[in-house]
């Protein structure tokens, strides 16, 4: 099922959470709605879901309009962020729910949770109360219980907000598998963006009730359409500099700015991810000075925090294991550094 | 007022830094024993004492008495009618006011605790003007041939405006800890209305409601002031257990009128027994909510 929003608007008394989105959803697909809090994200799930309605503008399912439908006509599968399992029925129970109030003979309710309990990895739990479970369990009975109607839609709220982050990690790639298997359009909403970019196809990218960026993973994360959805995807170094015709001037330190040859000179930004920024022992042409103040051990690498008097500015850089044990870098060591991509946006209004 | 109920039937958690010395602690024991004894062990004693002064032959005479026992089929029947009322009345207000944000709200909740702000002399006396002979409506009810004051609409009527606060006032806390998110999961699944209240809403709020049925139905029986003002108090036809004491009170049968005293006594402890059993349910729903 194809999902359209078109210029939807809903404001809750003076915040506006949506201003004007319109998005599309193409069938199959699963999409992640990434941004910080209070940027809409979840207000655009729930009004998806028919538990709000918009002030202006239209959502439709497949080119219909789902406008006149309550959240109980639309058939689609929400699962809430804190599961909203119902605490007094049994995992079984919760499962048939979607079933049992359609009025579903008892013989097919029985085989259709069977299967979906097999599918979460539940068989055997099913005379369990939801107080029983881990959190774990816990979510991957309210997507079973979402699934049960086999809704059109399947629209997740913040579906690994609440776990520890090895069981995170496993549901994530568990959802994956799952959307691959059963192809259902499938909506999530995260403000994680690793979380985002692991599990969804595609990605959009949220900020005060607009879309900044739509586009795959590896589109946002290589070509990122504005300042904010640079800032929000990891961390960044951030340089105050002048810009003047294809090259940036931090301090004493000159960028070269491939595509930015027009620009005409204006202070600005410039953004530097730490693994943009390159880490030498020796002075080589256009490299600048810096002390290294900490080095910490980050995932597969290192994280380096320095210091460059002729930027004027700290910064951050990460490297692999193999080329920081290659260096093999101390705090309080000097090095030298250049800046291998540096990107710069148009000012924001 | 609930809250204070269940701050006495559950026990604080024990914190070792917080104990006072063994003496303290004996006189404070030892001063509430000594005040419950006074104020209700001896006076529950001496109602069963009276009730028993003549033998258990006279006793049973007392409340097998026919005007006895019309007296407590009265009181059953007006808290028959009138607690059912307050369930589904008090299931309604709670549901508007823990789920809604509405013009209005403040003054319901106000409302809700009415009858327990004013006398509930001030109550029945309110049902008097209304319905009285010489009331707004009395008159006009009375030529359509309606009596409700002196009669039985009267005391339901009464006893109603008396207890409607206990489920409500029970319901709400509860009802606003729980949050409604379940109800929206149920929408979403395709439950109607009615499906959402009848299988998620109402097996989430049992225990509450229970308790505040058990609270409610306390009340209506023992309801004497209010009751008192709208029936006329006419002996074996508008006397209802409460109202049936003070008759006997005033006709100086003392020992009939501590036999049905018994009666509300026993009631009473029932009721007090229900309560401490359901509160640690409704405490443990409660948790489960947070």
């Amino acid at each position: 099922m194809t999902i359209t929003v078109s210029s939807i608007t809903k404001r809750f008394g003076s915040f506006t959470a949506l201003d004007d989105v319109s998005l599309e959803v193409p069938s199959g697909a699963l999409v992640a709605l990434l941004g910080p809090s209070g940027s809409g994200k979840t207000s655009l799930l729930r009004i998806l879901s028919g538990l709000e309605q918009p002030d202006h503008g239209s959502t439709l399912l497949d080119g219909v309009d789902l406008g006149s439908q309550s959240a109980r006509q639309r058939n689609v599968g929400l699962v809430f962020q804190h599961y909203a399992l119902f605490r007094h029925l049994d995992v079984f129970e919760n499962v048939a729910f979607a079933l049992r109030v359609r009025k579903v003979p008892n013989d097919v309710v029985e085989t259709r949770v069977r299967e979906l309990l097999q599918l979460i990895q539940l068989e055997g739990l099913g005379r369990r109360l939801p107080s029983q479970l881990s959190g774990g369990q816990r979510q991957r009975v309210a997507l079973a219980r979402a699934l049960a109607a086999r809704p059109r839609v399947l629209l997740l709220d913040e579906p690994f907000g609440a776990l520890d982050a090895q069981v995170r990690a496993e549901l994530r790639s568990w959802l994956r598998r799952l959307h691959d298997e059963i192809h259902l359009t499938t909506v999530f909403v995260t403000h994680d963006q690793d979380e985002a970019f692991e599990v969804a196809d595609r990605v959009v990218v949220m900020n005060h009730g607009k879309i900044e960026q739509v586009g795959t993973p590896a589109e946002v994360f290589e070509h990122p359409a504005n300042d904010f959805v640079m800032r929000f995807l990891g961390h960044v170094n951030v340089l105050e500099a002048h810009l003047e015709s294809g090259r940036a001037r931090v301090g004493d330190v000159v960028v070269e700015l491939a595509g930015h040859e027009e620009e005409s000179p204006r202070p600005g930004r410039v953004y530097v991810r730490p693994h943009e920024v390159e880490i030498g022992r020796a002075q080589t042409a256009g490299a600048f000075p810096a002390r290294v103040v900490r080095v910490t051990p980050l995932g597969g690498g290192l994280k380096i925090e320095l210091t460059a008097p002729s930027l004027g500015s700290s910064l951050r850089a990460e490297v692999d294991w193999e080329r920081g044990s290659a260096l093999g870098l101390r705090d309080g060591d000097d090095v030298f550094l250049s800046l291998r991509r540096a990107r710069v946006f148009a000012q924001a209004a | 007022m609930s809250l204070l109920e269940r701050a006495v039937i559950v026990p604080p958690p024990r914190r070792v830094a917080l104990t006072e010395p063994a003496w303290v602690r004996r006189v404070v024991i030892g001063a509430g024993v000594v005040f419950l004894t006074l104020f209700v062990l001896v006076p529950l004693a001496a109602v069963l004492t009276a009730a028993l002064s003549h033998g258990a032959a006279a006793y049973a005479r007392s409340i097998s008495d026919p005007a006895a026992l019309r007296a407590l089929k009265l009181t059953l029947i007006a808290a028959a009618i009138a607690v059912p009322l307050n369930l589904v009345f008090g299931v309604a207000a709670s549901w508007a006011i823990a789920r809604f944000r509405f013009r209005g709200r403040a003054l319901l909740i106000t409302l809700i605790d009415l009858p327990l702000a004013v006398s509930p002399v001030i109550a029945g006396m309110v049902f008097v003007l209304l319905f009285g002979s010489h009331g707004l409506l009395g008159p006009w009810l009375q030529d359509h041939g309606w009596r409700v004051i002196f009669a039985l609409p009267g005391i339901v009527l009464a006893t109603t405006f008396v207890t409607f606060p206990f489920v409500a006032r029970e319901l709400i806390p509860l009802m606003e800890a729980q949050g409604s998110e379940e109800e929206e999961a149920a929408m979403v699944l395709g439950a109607s209305g009615w499906q959402m209240f009848v299988r998620i809403t109402l097996p989430k709020i049992k225990w509450g409601l229970l308790y505040g049925v058990v609270l409610c139905t306390a009340r209506a029986m023992g309801e004497f002031g209010a009751v008192s003002v709208v029936s006329g108090n006419v002996r074996g036809r508008t006397s209802t257990l409460p109202l049936h004491v003070e008759i006997l009170y005033n006709e100086y049968e003392y020992q009939a009128a501590f036999a049905v005293a018994s009666l509300l006594v026993l009631i009473g402890i029932a009721s007090l027994l229900a309560r401490r059993v359901i509160a640690a349910r409704v405490d443990r729903s409660r948790q489960e909510a947070t």
